[in-house]
């Protein structure tokens, strides 16, 4: 009798055992879909795609919705949305691109203001993040709403206060400082760097905190959290802080890059952003995301922007192949969490 | 408080709710490493004075007294921080985080640089695990485990919290036997080591083996304590239920006909066992038994929206195929379902629109536009038949009281001019006064020579509308009745709790 009740536990365990290594062929899955992707390109391309050069120049690319989709996972594993980091980078950008002109700037925003340190448009660009950040958050802890809608009206009300502030006029001629954070340190790109310090401080952030454990229980469970005595609330309003002082820091990164800030930068960034998220295993029913598959996501999307643009197809097959990989991502995700069940 | 007897004490704690009175008065007490049963009928009340006690609906009067001091709990957190946890009957895991993270989520134990220290979180949760003796690894993820594991989990998080009191709302119900004895198993443990816990179920059995003293409620009423070594299962049975058929359910007896349906040998997988039974035209078959015996499950199964793992089903003698609703309907069967806010009514849109919804083909023309001036007279008719209390068609449903929005889905059935009525839980949180009327109604069409099954948890509901009563326990049928003037309230319990259990045709 007992033998066979052990042999049933055996068996569960052999189940769930067998199920833990099917989530991680899953979970290593889409760093498989990558690794063919380059190896790919490695055999077709084999003089233009793996030089060092490219290589750094994906990573560039990738590091400014990379560094917005870090903090997406927060917001989606929360079980939330953010759609309005692209137009929080506008504004954050063109405040700082404001504070952060050189002396011989033609029409200078603040024209009688000297050249700041560097440090006061990267401050005020986080600031702005964090703050309408907030705003996003607390207008979904406190009144309800939902997420999706509370940050469509940030959406909007971003893009027009970086339009009101420019009266529609880009910034341009920004100091060298900017041009530090668009340029290299030896042969690595500065975004690249900003984009694993982000990587880092991200991750630590989502597994090593008990406020990382709280995300993970709000998108997974929010009455278990209550019921736990998780501040839910001020956890969700920190949430969206967080992602919106990331896109502050993607909008330094953007202007160190472009040298100019205009008030319509960064449309449609978080829908990319979202979809880096989305394709790193992020799922939409909450509770379940990692940073690292976030990295991978952009990695996969910067890496497929620039073959085929090496493959030279076409600008708008390229959205079409974009938004199929997406669909096809969360058709995967869905049926991988429709299993546990 | 010079002795301390009592590690609990509630005294004359009343709850209101908005139109309900749940508790009226009632006293509790626990004493140190002791195991106390709390019973009652559903309804009883004893899952108010609970959520009471651990702050989740704090009482309108009455005085609580833990560890002699007396307390105000306004949230779980005091609740916990006092050292009282409660394991609820609906589970709350966070399903795609480990064991460890659940058990320690929000009390994160932490490195000097402030970070979660996994490797403490780790060994401390091994720690409680040994103590529930729940031979798994604290990093599997919490969806990989049984229900029964889950459970054990909410133990162990209980004793992380140091709980000197830990409530416990009816854990057996989804748990196997043996599953059910590792349970007692660690309960004996707990209370071993000093801990008092108030266990809550309906199962007879189970209270007898494992509980100290035994406190039953009924209405809302505190009815006594007594020492479980000493108390009889009838007395007990009579203390949960000992009030008198109320006036509310005059039978009316209506000329019976021949069979309409029949159900031969149904089996549902696990969910239940060799289900057979005939109603007639112008009965009312009862189903009476405790939450989860099953009896929701077999009317689901018999409409079509459960898998049937085998058995038949025979309308008027002849055997029909139900894979669906609309086999169901088109066999002239409608259902009244439990739940009606979940999956009855469409709150939003108007009476006449829930009245139609499972008939508007009816109301076609041949344009393909709907009859409207049809439709608003028979809702009328529906209105003035049923006595639905409404200003007029086109109210929205969610303005109504429950008892009207009951009303309106009978309406809607009676739409379709069902032959066989499944009605499942036809009053529940409907007030007296539309109650009575429910009854009438349902009286009526039997009069009209339809057939009626109904579900109730109310045993005086069961016992004052059926013409006969069959009884479920965990998935079983125990038997079915006549139900003549002898039969006992406590007769009914002692098929549903399945302290006897006979097989009639």
């Amino acid at each position: 009798m007992s033998k066979i009740l052990k042999a049933n536990e055996q068996a569960v365990a052999n189940g769930a055992a067998a199920s833990r290594s099917m989530a991680m062929v899953k979970k290593y899955g889409i760093v498989g879909v990558l690794i063919l992707m380059i190896v790919a390109m490695v055999i077709v391309k084999p003089n233009s795609f793996p030089t060092p050069n490219n290589i750094f120049n994906i990573l560039t690319q990738s590091s400014i919705f990379g560094i917005m989709a870090l903090g997406m996972t927060l917001v989606i594993v929360s079980k939330g949305i953010d759609i309005s980091v692209g137009s929080v980078l506008a504004f954050a950008g063109v405040v700082a691109a404001s504070l952060g002109q050189a002396s011989t700037a033609a029409g200078k925003f603040f024209p009688d203001m000297p050249v700041l340190p560097i440090i006061i448009p990267i401050i005020a660009a986080l600031l702005i993040g964090a703050i309408l950040g907030a705003i996003n958050g607390s207008l979904i802890a406190y009144t309800g709403i939902p997420a999706f809608i509370a940050t469509l009206g940030m959406l909007t009300i971003g893009r027009g206060l970086a339009l009101l502030y420019t009266s529609g006029k880009p910034i341009s001629t920004l100091t060298p400082g900017f041009s530090v954070i668009g340029g290299k340190i030896g042969l690595v790109p500065v975004p690249v760097i900003v984009y694993s310090v982000c990587i880092l401080i991200t991750w630590i952030l989502l597994n090593n905190t008990s406020f990382g454990k709280s995300v993970y229980a709000i998108g997974a469970n929010i009455k278990a959290a209550e019921v736990s005595g998780i501040n839910v609330k001020k956890n969700l309003t920190l949430i969206y802080a967080y992602c919106g002082m990331l896109a502050g820091v993607a909008a330094i990164v953007f202007a160190g890059r472009t040298g100019s800030v205009h008030p319509g930068a960064a449309s449609g960034y978080e829908l990319t952003a979202i979809a880096a998220t989305t394709i790193g295993g992020t799922s939409h029913a909450g509770g379940i995301g990692t940073i690292w598959g976030a990295v991978v996501g952009a990695l996969i999307l910067g890496v497929l922007r620039n073959s085929l643009t090496l493959l030279s197809v076409n600008a708008y097959w390229q959205q079409i192949i974009e938004g199929l990989i997406i669909v096809v991502a969360v058709v995967i995700d869905m049926r991988k969490n429709a299993k546990k069940k | 408080m010079s002795e301390q007897k009592h590690l609990l004490e509630m005294k004359n704690i009343v709850k209101t709710f908005p139109g309900v009175q749940a508790l009226r008065g009632v006293e509790l007490n626990v004493a140190p490493g002791e195991i106390l049963a709390l019973m009652g009928e559903n309804g009883a009340g004893k899952s108010t004075l609970m959520k009471c006690l651990i702050g989740i609906h704090p009482p309108t009067s009455g005085e609580i007294y833990f560890e002699g001091k007396k307390m105000e709990i306004a949230n779980t957190q005091q609740a916990i921080q006092a050292g009282i946890a409660m394991i609820h009957q609906e589970l709350n895991p966070v399903e795609s985080r480990p064991i460890m993270e659940n058990i320690w989520l929000g009390r994160e134990p932490k490195n000097k640089l402030g970070l979660v220290d996994h490797k403490k979180m780790y060994e401390m949760s091994k720690e409680v695990l040994e103590i529930i003796e729940l031979n798994e690894d604290p990093r599997t993820e919490m969806q990989y485990l049984s229900v029964a594991k889950v459970q054990m989990i909410e133990i162990a998080k209980a004793i992380s919290y140091d709980a000197k009191l830990i409530i416990m709302d009816e854990p057996t119900s989804a748990l196997t036997n043996k599953e059910v004895d590792q349970l007692f198993k660690i309960m004996r443990k707990l209370k071993e080591a000093g801990k008092s816990l108030i266990y809550i179920s309906h199962k007879l059995d189970e209270v007898y083996e494992i509980t100290d003293r035994i406190t039953v409620f009924r209405d809302g009423q505190y009815i006594g304590t007594e020492e479980t070594s000493k108390l009889s299962i009838d007395k007990l049975i009579n203390m949960m239920v000992g009030r008198d058929v109320d006036e509310m359910f005059p039978k009316v007896t209506c000329p019976i006909g021949e069979v309409k349906l029949e159900v031969k040998n149904l089996y549902a997988g696990k969910t239940f066992k060799d289900v057979s039974f005939t109603v007639r035209k112008g009965e009312i078959l009862g189903i009476a038994g405790l939450v989860g015996a099953g009896r929701t499950e077999v009317i689901e199964a018999i409409f079509g929206i459960r898998h049937v793992s085998s058995g038949e089903i025979l309308i008027d003698g002849k055997p029909v195929q139900i894979a669906n609703s609309r086999d169901a309907i088109r066999n002239g069967m409608a259902l009244l379902t439990e739940d009606r806010r979940t999956d009855g009514i469409f709150p939003m849109l108007t009476i006449l629109s829930n009245m139609t919804t499972s008939n508007i083909k009816k109301y076609i023309n041949k344009f393909g536009f709907l009859k409207s001036k049809k439709m608003a007279e028979d809702g009328f008719k529906f209105i003035e038949a049923l006595s639905i209390k409404t200003p007029g068609l086109l109210q929205k449903m969610e303005n109504l009281s429950g008892g009207n929005q009951q009303k309106v889905l009978v309406a809607r059935w009676l739409l379709t001019e069902p032959e066989i009525l499944f009605l499942d839980e036809p009053t529940r949180g409907i007030d007296v006064g539309a109650k009575a009327e429910i009854h009438k109604i349902i009286t009526s069409l039997a009069g009209q020579g339809k057939s009626i099954v109904m579900i109730s948890s109310e045993l005086p509901e069961v016992m004052g509308m059926s013409d006969r009563i069959m009884i479920m326990h965990e998935g079983k049928m125990t038997g079915i009745i006549e139900n003549t003037k002898e039969l006992t309230q406590a007769e009914i319990m002692r098929y549903a709790t399945g302290s006897i259990s006979e097989k009639t045709a």
